[in-house]
């Protein structure tokens, strides 16, 4: 049903965009001057019946199933869901729904029986109510712009309007995109604070989540301080970014000063690879061989190392940052005027020096730049530190224990089924919205530095 | 007066200078050295990464098969009782028939025998009988895949020199497997089903299918929803924004966008579109639409930067003729943009193709064994699958998962490879 409302307004559509041109071409034939051409006066018709129905069918089919469901518990027998948990309506509606799909399981009671047939049918009205809405919307909107074609109408400046109210829409969404990441984060963070004091996680040395589910389970009372996590997410970050800056810096530099054009024709895609290689695949290597080697080397020195040491996800998080930070490098020294680089070696400074003394000092912010976005890329990576990194908090700074980072705890606490009212849950929000508030600044910050560092030799 | 003490300073000088000189391009040797160091340790890092899923991701395309004549008994298997039949004792009494050592009525040994095959042979056998019930009675010859422990000992992943109880298989199971050998019953072939089948416990059994459509329906989802929101942003915030506090703003929160970490995209789309409007867990559909968001940004920014390229000349030329802005826009900026734009969305979708952790918060991680039909079916990714086989404890899930990687990687290459194509071939140097 929902194909054939899609269907009934592309050809509406069509067809309007079809008659008022005809209409507008028979116009002009007729002698008079038409102030647009034919043409505008078929997509004017097009766009007003195409953007207004698009919207009612999508919001008729977001909001069908909740007011369905609605109507349907509404109408139970008085009674049955007096003095019922959230949860057990919820089952309820569950249950009715799978009834209706088709699948019952022994013998539900005669009211749920009737409950489902009502949902079954309430289902088919809906989704006759949307044809029917549909072609009726699209007849309207047809016989409307048909009037509206004269010599006079200025079919050409409507499509504009139209056009130009699309593209704002369009450059909204991405505001709206921050606006939804800060809500969901804010409002499951709030719901967290209520259960667990502010001071606690912002300041406590523990970070136990494992709380009971049932009230009889034995288990840890739970512990939600956020320092080990975020000591954890430091070491690992620092390990990643000893690995990547000396060697991110030393081939950009290399390559832009002293490597052959063909080695660098071949290098710099290369070093691209490294950077399009999914970070599902480098947590896999980190676990593969990495971790073995390092704890073989490790052993071979009689130095303890735990199997899932920060040295292992940290140093591939490094290999990963590599190109990033090289690219970033080579941006800034390619933004540094020739007429530096000349007169350095003009004055009989070595390309080493010129590099070091007056290429590299002049570059610094744009290269600081791209390092404090690899510390934010560092801090907010997961594929890697979900498969390479350990799960218990452990407040050390020893890079050669196990240690988590919030990512990984968001994504541990987040996997599987989840309700939204449990603190665990929420605990993984709470982790989220730091995790954006600290991202966030370093990218500001960055970004700003980067873009003054373009600013000052144009 | 006019005899300047000639050379004695400038002689100090170039001293000074030929005395250093030495020094100085040792430093700028050592800086070159130190280069070439770092930038041979990328690649070796590079090589490594790509050399270590190769050698343990190529064992994953071949299968161990046995090839077995089976006598399809009707006493276990009756045509009024299909699909229900003993098939796995028909198989294992076929199989027991190759091993002259076992005897057929000592039902614990029969159990080792029967271990030899995958779990899916019974099904490969049942499917067989049920599309053609006058099979029954008969003798058929079936290829069917070995069990893994059997499939790892053809790779020569099972080490026969390990002690017997560290072992998977004991030595009775090595001696079967050395006289199917011998009889030739034995053989390897190209593993098709890592690409035909969908996921299953038993990795000689489990295929990239379901992870493949999943990731198909989540990239188309994202190509429909961020290609025209992305282009219709980037043209207005290019060509028609007014310079206003509102156009900056807009501007920041893209380049803010495109750095948010992936997760946080997953922690938003479980809350907004799973939790607040009661989207299906699981399914491709919520997946495209997380990924979207993630995309747009990569699709706003390099449509900008084609959109940019355009010679204003050519903006100037068609208003000069009596075009509209929009009709400047419309009918010649973006149609020559359209290579940029276009190698900018690929890599884009390239990228959401790579994305796992917001997959992983909306449950793209579930254990489906079946291939989503649409996107709303619930589903794997191909990033996700790699993670879950990548957790999965079975040692033949490891060359599996590499090999799931080679898949992925020659999506990846396959996409990059068209962007750079398209742009070696239509793009214009102006």
């Amino acid at each position: 049903m929902t194909t054939l409302a899609f269907a009934i307004l592309l050809v509406a559509s069509l067809a309007a965009y079809a008659l008022n041109r005809r209409a507008a071409t028979g116009i002009r034939n007729g002698g008079a001057r038409l102030h647009s051409v034919s043409n505008y006066h078929g997509l004017f018709a097009l766009l007003l019946m195409l953007v207004p129905v698009l919207v009612v069918i999508l919001a008729w089919l977001v909001l069908q199933g909740s007011v369905v469901n609605a109507v349907v518990m509404g109408g139970l027998p008085d009674g049955t869901l007096t003095g019922l948990e959230k949860g057990q309506v919820d089952l309820i509606l569950a249950e009715i729904q799978s009834i209706a799909g088709g699948r019952v399981f022994g013998q539900p009671e005669p009211w749920k029986l009737a409950a489902a047939e009502r949902l079954t049918e309430l289902r088919q009205l809906a989704a006759l109510g949307l044809v029917l809405v549909t072609a009726l919307l699209c007849l309207a909107i047809m016989i409307i712009a048909r009037k509206k074609v004269s010599a006079e109408f200025r079919a050409r400046q409507g499509v504009e309007r139209i056009v130009s109210g699309l593209m704002i829409f369009c450059s909204v969404v991405a505001i709206f995109t921050t606006v939804g990441i800060v809500a969901s984060l804010a409002f499951e963070t709030y719901k967290f604070l209520r259960l667990v004091p502010l001071t606690e996680f912002l300041f406590g040395l523990n970070w136990e989540p494992q709380i009971p589910i049932r009230a009889d389970q034995i288990a840890a009372a739970g512990a939600f301080g956020w320092i080990p996590v975020f000591v954890g997410t430091i070491v690992i970050t620092i390990v990643a970014i000893v690995i990547a800056v000396p060697i991110g810096l030393l081939s950009a530099i290399y390559l832009f000063e002293f490597a052959p054009k063909r080695i660098r024709a071949v290098a710099k895609p290369l070093l691209e690879i490294l950077a399009g290689v999914p970070t599902v695949v480098y947590g896999f290597f980190a676990i593969l061989v990495v971790a073995p080697a390092i704890r073989s080397i490790g052993a071979s020195l009689g130095i303890p190392v735990a199997p899932n040491t920060a040295l292992a996800a940290g140093g591939v998080m490094g290999i990963m940052l590599v190109p990033f930070i090289s690219s970033f490098a080579d941006d800034a020294l390619s933004a540094v005027p020739r007429a530096m680089r000349d007169g350095a070696l003009a004055l009989g400074a070595t390309r080493a020096e010129t590099v070091l003394n007056v290429l590299f000092p002049a570059a610094i912010p744009g290269i600081v730049g791209g390092v404090l976005l690899a510390v934010s890329r560092a801090i907010g990576e997961t594929m890697i530190v979900v498969m390479a990194a350990g799960l218990m908090a452990n407040l050390t700074l020893n890079p050669l224990e196990s240690v988590t980072t919030v990512t990984v705890q968001i994504v541990t606490l987040l996997i599987g089924d989840t309700s939204f009212d449990n603190p665990k849950t929420l605990a993984a929000f709470a982790l989220g919205m730091m995790l954006f508030l600290v991202t966030l600044v370093i990218n500001i910050f960055a970004l700003r530095i980067v873009r003054k560092c373009r600013e000052a030799y144009d | 007066m006019t005899d300047i003490p000639s050379g004695s300073v400038a002689r100090t000088t170039m001293d000074m200078v030929r005395g250093s000189l030495s020094r100085r391009h040792r430093k700028q040797f050592i800086l070159q050295a130190l280069g070439i160091t770092a930038i041979s340790l990328a690649f070796l890092m590079l090589f490594i990464l790509l050399a270590s899923l190769i050698s343990t991701g190529h064992k994953a395309f071949t299968q161990t098969e046995i090839t077995l004549e089976v006598f399809i008994d009707p006493e276990e298997i009756s045509a009024e009782r299909l699909p229900r039949g003993n098939f796995d004792d028909v198989l294992a009494a076929a199989l027991a028939a190759d091993l002259p050592s076992v005897d057929p009525n000592d039902r614990a040994a029969m159990r080792v025998v029967g271990g030899i095959l995958s779990n899916g042979a019974q099904f490969q056998l049942r499917d067989r009988v049920v599309a053609d019930p006058s099979l029954i009675g008969q003798t058929i010859a079936l290829s069917v895949p070995v069990s893994d422990p059997y499939d790892q000992l053809r790779k020569g992943l099972l080490d026969r020199e390990t002690p017997e109880s560290l072992r998977r298989l004991d030595d009775t199971q090595i001696a079967f497997y050395d006289r199917l050998i011998e009889i030739g019953a034995i053989t390897s072939s190209l593993n098709t089903g890592l690409l035909t089948n969908a996921d299953s416990r038993f990795p000689e059994l489990a295929g990239l299918k379901g992870a493949i459509m999943g990731s198909f329906w989540a990239l188309l989802t994202c190509f429909l929803i961020s290609f025209p929101l992305g282009i219709g942003a980037a043209i207005y915030l290019e060509e028609f924004a007014p310079k206003n506090k509102l156009s900056d703003f807009i501007e920041v929160n893209i380049n803010n966008l495109a750095a948010v970490p992936s997760v946080v995209f997953g922690l938003l789309a479980l809350a907004v579109f799973i939790g607040w409007f009661g989207m299906p867990r699981s399914a491709p559909l919520v997946g495209g639409m997380t990924l979207a968001l993630m995309t747009m940004p990569t699709i706003i920014i390099a449509t900008r930067a084609a959109l940019k390229a355009v010679p204003p000349s050519i903006r100037e030329a068609a208003l000069g003729v009596g075009a509209s802005k929009q009709q400047v826009v419309f009918g010649h900026v973006v149609p020559l943009a359209m290579p940029g734009i276009l190698t900018g969305t690929i890599i884009g979708l390239a990228q959401a193709l790579g994305e796992t952790a917001p997959l992983l918060l909306i449950g793209m991680n579930a254990f489906i064994t079946s291939a989503p039909a649409t996107p709303f079916d619930s589903a794997t990714a191909l990033p996700t699958q790699i993670f879950i086989w990548a957790d999965s404890p079975e040692r033949g899930f490891v060359s599996r998962t590499s090999a799931a990687i080679l898949v992925l990687l020659s999506f990846l290459i396959m996409m990059n490879a068209i962007a750079t194509y398209l742009r070696s071939k239509f793009e214009r140097k102006w």
